[in-house]
């Protein structure tokens, strides 16, 4: 036994050790796994740079199971990390009860408001970045017929439906906007062979720009806009080099700047409410050399032109999730 | 509605129908030998993959469909070893199947290709395209028949075409062969097959391969016929909807091809329109989702026929000592 003890008290003082070394900042990657090519890889993406450009170090962690998000978070705060970065909405309810029980901790979680004197929540505009592609899926469309093809039916990704049809809208009253969500259940973000389908059929309706919020669904839908000829706009990471001159532009949301700007802040992280728009570089669209040829001068100034009137707050983008409600079809 | 439309809806319904079809026959070998097989939409998952992933390292979408096979051929043995050998229990075994192919795809994929868990998109060689069926575009403009040649029957890929002429297939192993006579014994009373001298393991495991071969080739068609690359858990539960398709047409090839192409047609019409209108009364479109399992449980509950399975299923064959 005593080897035993000798050993549990060599651990305690290591640890104890390794967490008065440095407030280093911890990342938790969500279940989705670090290279997702999409919301988690951005987060890492962020990571990396802040610590490229400051020589700073973080710890990290990728959850295999639901299970380990109270612990991993338990163990980043008993460790001494600060603050503790955590992405996706499902870490709401497991933050709502682990930041009381530290206090002197800051944390920061990404797609979700908790409310505890501790916490940064970060949350997108995405009805702002989708209102953007709208306007541009509106102006490149040929049909006056335009898609979208959501993953599971959630709010949030009613409110990328809703920003999107309201963009459609506001350069071309008459256009038909079609909306086919994937799914009810997760599988609906896995789904490509249904993401296809669901594209084939938007496009025999006439839709010839199809905007997909849909995770892995999405790769079906891009796949498929690509080989029926038609454009398709990306969602979260940019996803134009997927299929170069098929895809107009990309809806990304820049989680890795939140990621930066949490590290970069350290222990003195500002907490409450933090809200990425348009305004701050939070959310917009991707130009880069592999759709530069979709997109005229035009396109891009009206664009830009919105984009600036979004961040003054001259222009109102309607937000689903404030009512649940959408003004328009 | 017009004839158009009628046609893009069962065009999506042949295109969904077909790895419900390949993996319900799989099944349908599979139970009718006595084992029961809930491990198809691993069998299918792993296919899915290691077709995407071989069509995608050689550019061949022939050795891509062979790699499937193979894959789905493994797990179909681990299946056999251990119900028919180990004579462990059949479900158990399947679901650790499904369990080993969620994993182990992902696994593989991130260390090969470093992409989250999918392959990188294949191109053109790397897939199953669409084929032109003779006369065609000859045919196109003809009135009614036109449309439904060149719309419905032409330019699917080729594994569809495989995955209908299975249905005669399978029905004529069954039914007319020797081989599928011991085979739908050793699935109702495997003491009488072995004491005609004839190996009710040798039988089983032959039943197994062949659910493999066809599951096989359910997952290429998802991965490089439907789709240009693997995407993690794109089988999305549809080896529990073949599942399902299977009890529904009471162990039957053709009534495999028919229940498949209702769960396919059902799928396509959610797809197309989200909620459907019927005398003021709106059907949401869940509804649709869940009638596949709606439909099978009633089945099972005696209320249209009667659903039988193989007596001898889920039952490893102990000998008399």
């Amino acid at each position: 036994m005593t080897l035993m003890h000798k050993f549990l008290a060599t651990a305690a003082v290591l640890s104890l050790s390794a967490g008065a070394a440095a407030a280093e900042p911890a990342l938790i990657f969500d279940l989705g796994g670090k290279f997702d090519k999409s919301f988690n890889e951005a987060a890492f993406s962020g990571a990396k740079r802040w610590a490229d450009e400051t020589g700073g170090t973080f710890r990290e962690i990728e959850l295999q199971s639901e299970a380990q998000r109270e612990q991993a978070l338990r163990r980043f705060a008993e460790n001494g990390n600060d603050p503790i970065i955590m992405t996706g909405f499902a870490f709401g309810n497991v933050l709502g009860e682990v930041a009381p029980d530290y206090p002197d901790t800051k944390f920061a979680i990404i797609d979700m408001v908790v409310d505890a004197p501790n916490v940064r929540s970060v949350v997108f505009n995405e009805h702002e970045g989708s209102y953007l592609v709208g306007m541009m899926a509106a102006m490149a469309s040929e049909s006056d017929t335009v898609g979208f093809i959501g993953g599971m039916d959630i709010p949030l990704i009613r409110k990328f439906a809703c920003g999107y049809v309201q963009g459609v809208k506001a350069v071309k009253p008459e256009a038909t906007v079609i909306q086919n969500m994937t799914g009810t259940t997760p599988a609906a973000w896995n789904d490509p062979v249904k993401g296809s389908e669901l594209t084939k059929s938007q496009i025999s309706q006439g839709a010839d720009v199809i905007y997909a919020a849909a995770g892995g669904t999405g790769v079906g839908v891009l796949q498929t806009a690509a080989d029926e000829g038609i454009l398709s706009i990306g969602v979260d990471s940019n996803q134009n080099y997927m299929h170069p001159g098929k895809i107009l532009t990309s809806m990304t949301k820049r989680v890795d700047n939140a990621v930066y700007d949490a590290m970069e802040a350290g222990t003195d992280i500002e907490t409450g409410i933090y809200v990425m728009g348009v305004g701050n570089e939070g959310v917009g669209y991707a130009m880069d050399e592999f759709n530069a040829d979709l997109v005229s001068a035009d396109m891009q100034a009206a664009v830009d032109d919105a984009a600036a009137k979004i961040g003054s707050g001259e222009l109102m983008v309607h937000d689903y999730m404030s009512d649940n409600a959408c003004p328009v079809e | 509605m017009d004839l158009m439309t009628v046609l893009q809806v069962l065009d999506s319904t042949v295109r969904l129908a077909t790895p419900l079809l390949l993996a319900c026959l799989a099944g349908l070998f599979s139970e009718r030998a006595g084992i029961f097989d809930i491990g198809l939409e691993g069998k299918m998952l792993a296919a899915a993959f290691f077709s995407a992933a071989v069509a995608s390292l050689t550019g061949s979408v022939w050795l891509g469909l062979s790699a499937g096979i193979g894959a789905s051929l493994v797990l179909s043995g681990i299946h056999g070893l251990a119900s028919i050998t180990f004579r462990g229990n059949q479900l158990i075994s399947g679901v650790a199947i499904n369990f080993l192919a969620a994993g182990m795809t992902v696994l593989i994929a991130e260390d090969w290709f470093s992409q989250g868990g999918r392959t990188p998109s294949l191109i053109a060689g790397g897939r199953f395209d669409g084929i032109t069926l003779p006369f065609a575009e000859a045919l196109r403009d003809l009135p009614v028949i036109g449309p439904i040649y060149y719309e419905l029957i032409s330019g699917h890929s080729i594994l569809v075409y495989v995955g209908f002429l299975t249905v005669p297939l399978t029905w004529w192993i069954l039914f007319r062969t020797r081989f599928g006579l011991r085979l739908r014994a050793v699935g109702e009373n495997p003491a009488a097959v072995d004491t005609a001298g004839v190996s009710v393991v040798g039988l089983r495991f032959a039943a197994v391969a062949i659910c493999g071969v066809l599951c096989g080739i359910a997952g290429a068609y998802l991965a490089t016929g439907l789709q240009a690359g693997f995407v993690k858990d794109m089988t999305a539960g549809r080896g529990f909807i073949a599942l399902a398709a299977l009890i529904f047409a009471k162990w039957r090839p053709w009534y495999a091809l028919y229940s498949c192409l209702l769960f396919g047609l059902l799928q396509a019409v959610a797809l197309r329109y989200q909620s459907i209108e019927v005398g003021g009364l709106v059907i949401p479109v869940q509804f649709m989702d869940a009638l596949p399992y709606i439909l099978t449980v009633v089945i099972l509950a005696g209320f249209v026929g009667k659903a039988i399975p193989p007596r001898a299923g889920g039952e490893p064959y102990v000998k008399e000592r």
